[in-house]
């Protein structure tokens, strides 16, 4: 069973346009379709200019994160009616804020990849491994730090979060995500050299504790309180 | 835009990130991939990757060979089946080593649960095999590989969409690739190319599949003349979302979880009495198609199954199952602590795909005659591991076993080999297709790529799934050549440079189709039922006649021109019949 749904969306084409403009279209959707169903019915049979990125549709690959009437939300993770779409309200997708539009919901991620990158994101150990076998952890120093390995790089945390928006430099929520999983990790010792990166001016205390972050996160990863965790395990440090 | 590298890993899942950390600094490597690393479809896997480490429980290297040649219903290259077997157990630690977070056993040991098809000693009973990160343990391998990456610096191109393989003297001497953001095309020169560009799920209507797995890189190497093989057997996992085909993982069967029909029957042991629920995906599938078929579905139009792990308990369900769970709640608004899942078999995974040596290098005749600087690892390739049917995990298990192997095979062969030269016009074949898909507003083209795309999945959800025959097949080849002539017809209205994704779709279109193309015949030649191909006019596996893979050759205006057969290698394990 379909209904009528209203989306409005912000549109940029670089080589046509000077400045963003909103358009709307009138599509028929299903209650339980997702966001993204509804944006592949307006590119596929309304407007092909329509550009978004979109690749697993179920939450795990982090290519949809946009502005969904207001919030940063993955597009697949969205059904019509969770938003109200199938009673009349009017949808609205924008690109994320903090990030540079490439063209329509197309947003350069090349920033975030790089803050992403200077938190050195991998294992440093500097003892040899056993032979042939694992290194032992017990579960419970596998459970510390188990929230931040959902990390999906989506960006949709950053793009939530005053401080990014504010200063291109800041670090952002999502490398600090990532440091933590290390960081927090009883094989790793790579803390002093992540928390260096941290402790800098656009590190960890640029942030303001707004929890939008935690909100927007389509993972459900505690994301305000990582941050937390991480200045204090800087502060007892000092 | 020209470039020069001594190796080129087109994709970046695991298959691809494994191959290129072989070759970064032994060779000056680069890796092409059409969405951000992060963001490939190994990232889905769920359930685990199996390896025979014993951590709880008795197990050897032998029994998990002799499970993927028997699960794979004996069309198994057993050499490389005893490969997968025991490297696995090297490539786990070696992942473990990199960081990547296993759950743990009470002594800090890597944890390991039931799967699918997976048995102790030679089927008495299932065997605690897969080794697991939660139910993400794709998305952590993904995660730990790229880390790797980012650590020893290897040069990635994102976003860049690959258009053409070339070759020139009988050798492979490159690729080429579209940028994405800018359209603009671009030439890699190389000595050696790995291509680990995954599967075509899209080809169907209800798929597990990203979007973005439109069996690009089969196209390309089929359209260069290089065989595909196997490409019938493709799986079609039981326990797809009801509609939407989302992934719920063999691990909640796998943690007893169950099947059971409109009557509330669990019906799997009257099919498999050993293995039950845990019987092969091909064999599930089948009983739910019949389940169906033949009333017993639930739901008011009787179409799907429910898959209950409520009596698990919410602490193991939070615990193993927390990302498939969030699934049924987020898309279907089902409660699976206290509810049943409403689950159909989804088009999944590609047993078939570029033929390879055990080395990865790709082969092209029955021969096995090698393309010298071509490789392939991971779901494109066909080494053959997965046989007609793959087990669960062993698709994890495939990525890093011969993703290492084809990378490491890489490095040796350009340390050694000579540059040979790009062949004449060799942007011609990339050209002709931007300038078919550029076509803005010509009058006699009306195609929609959405309309065909649409025809092609629903056609082969209805005839080339679960159950095929005769008449199926049949229909669906005369559905795919009207495809194909409207294929040419299509109309791209965004007449835009940068990111163009309405091009881009309409070329992945093309790839889909000429996919499918090859399933379709493969699947209608081989008059057997075997594994993942079930004919309900062929109903028995016929080893005289099919104990063999296929290879697919296409014709030059597209369609298949030729299939060949090539003999399956028998080491160990003689056929016989498969039971549960």
């Amino acid at each position: 069973m379909t209904v009528p749904v209203t989306v409005k969306i912000l549109r940029f084409d670089p080589e046509k346009d000077k400045k963003a403009h909103f358009e709307t279209y009138e599509v028929q959707a299903d209650p339980l379709d997702r966001i993204l169903d509804v944006m592949n019915t307006i590119k596929w049979y309304q407007d092909g200019t329509l550009t978004f990125r979109r690749s697993c549709a179920h939450g795990v690959c982090g290519s949809d994160a946009m502005r969904i009437n207001g919030r940063n939300r993955l597009a697949c993770k969205v059904l019509v009616s969770d938003v109200g779409g199938d009673v009349g309200k009017k949808i609205q997708l924008e690109p994320m804020l903090g990030f540079k539009i490439i063209r329509d919901l197309v947003v350069d991620m090349e920033p975030f990849f790089e803050k992403y990158r200077s938190v050195k994101p991998y294992l440093i150990n500097y003892e040899d491994a056993p032979r042939s076998s694992e290194r032992l952890q017990s579960a419970e120093d596998r459970a510390l730090f188990d929230e931040t390995t959902k990390c999906i790089l989506c960006g949709a945390c950053s793009g939530s979060c005053p401080p990014y928006w504010s200063s291109s430099d800041f670090i952002g929520p999502a490398a600090i995500v990532q440091a933590h999983r290390f960081i927090f990790d009883s094989r790793d010792q790579g803390a002093d050299e992540r928390l260096a990166v941290l402790g800098d001016g656009e590190g960890v205390f640029r942030c303001r504790t707004v929890y939008n972050c935690t909100d927007a996160c389509p993972r459900d990863i505690p994301v305000t309180k990582v941050i937390e965790q991480i200045k204090r395990s800087m502060l007892y440090k000092r | 835009m020209y470039h020069k590298y001594d190796a080129v890993v087109v994709g970046a899942g695991g298959a691809g990130l494994m191959a290129a950390l072989q070759l970064v600094g032994k060779a000056n490597v680069a890796v092409i991939t059409k969405l951000y690393p992060s963001r490939s479809h190994t990232g889905a896997a769920q359930g685990g990757i199996c390896a025979a480490l014993g951590n709880t429980e008795e197990d050897h290297p032998e029994w998990h060979m002799f499970d993927t040649i028997k699960g794979g219903d004996y069309l198994v290259d057993q050499d490389a089946a005893e490969v997968l077997a025991y490297d696995a157990v090297e490539r786990i630690i070696e992942m473990e080593h990199m960081g990547l977070p296993f759950n743990r056993t009470p002594e800090g040991k890597i944890d390991q649960r039931r799967f699918g098809g997976h048995t102790r000693n030679f089927g008495e009973g299932p065997v605690r095999r897969a080794c697991f990160a939660a139910d993400r343990t794709g998305h952590m391998i993904l995660q730990t590989l790229y880390q790797q990456g980012i650590k020893e610096n290897v040069t990635f191109y994102n976003e860049f969409h690959l258009m053409d393989v070339l070759t020139n003297n009988g050798r492979c001497v490159g690729v080429t690739a579209m940028d994405i953001k800018t359209g603009e095309l671009h030439t890699f020169h190389t000595k050696a190319v790995v291509f680990a560009t995954g599967g075509y799920g899209r080809a169907w209507k209800v798929t597990s599949n990203a979007h973005a797995c439109s069996g690009d890189g089969m196209a390309v190497a089929y359209r260069a003349g290089i065989p595909l093989m196997d490409m019938e057997m493709y799986q079609f996992h039981p326990t797809g979302l009801y509609r939407i085909g989302v992934l719920l993982s063999e691990a909640a069967r796998g943690e007893g979880g169950i099947l059971r029909n409109a009557l509330g029957e669990r019906f799997c042991e009257r099919y498999a009495p050993t293995l039950k629920d845990l019987a092969p995906r091909d064999m599930v599938s089948r009983f739910i198609t019949q389940e169906i078929r033949e009333g017993r579905g639930a739901g008011p139009d009787k179409d799907y199954v429910l898959l209950h792990v409520d009596h698990l308990g919410k602490e193991v369900i939070d615990a193993k199952l927390p990302d498939i769970t969030d699934f049924a709640r987020t898309y279907l608004h089902v409660e699976p602590y206290t509810q049943g899942v409403p689950i159909q078999p989804t088009a999944h995974y590609a047993m078939g795909g570029i033929p390879t040596d055990i080395e990865g290098c790709v082969i092209i005749d029955e021969k096995a005659t090698v393309m010298p600087g071509m490789y392939a690892a991971g779901e494109v390739a066909c080494v053959s591991v997965h046989g007609a049917n793959r087990l669960g995990t062993n698709s994890l298990v495939d990525l890093v076993v011969f993703g290492r192997r084809a990378g490491q095979h890489a490095a040796n062969y350009v340390q050694h080999a000579d540059w040979e030269a790009l062949p004449a016009n060799h942007e011609e074949r990339s050209k002709q297709l931007l300038s078919f898909v550029k076509s803005g507003g010509e009058s006699h083209r009306q195609e929609n790529a959405a309309d065909i795309r649409k025809e092609l999945q629903n056609k082969m959800q209805d005839w080339v799934c679960v159950v095929r025959n005769e008449q199926t097949l049949t229909s669906m080849m005369k559905t795919l050549a009207e495809l194909r002539e409207r294929y040419q017809k299509v109309r791209v209205s965004d007449t835009g440079t940068k990111f163009n994704t309405e091009r881009l779709e309409a070329l992945e279109l093309g790839c889909l189709l000429d996919c499918a193309e090859a399933t379709t015949k493969g699947a209608l030649e081989r008059r057997e039922s075997r594994g993942a191909q079930y004919r309900d006019d062929y109903e028995t596996r016929d080893d005289v006649n099919f104990l063999a893979h296929t290879l697919a050759y296409r014709g030059e205006e597209g369609g298949v021109k030729e299939l060949r057969y090539k003999p399956v290698k028998i080491t160990r394990f003689q056929p016989k019949e498969r039971k549960y």
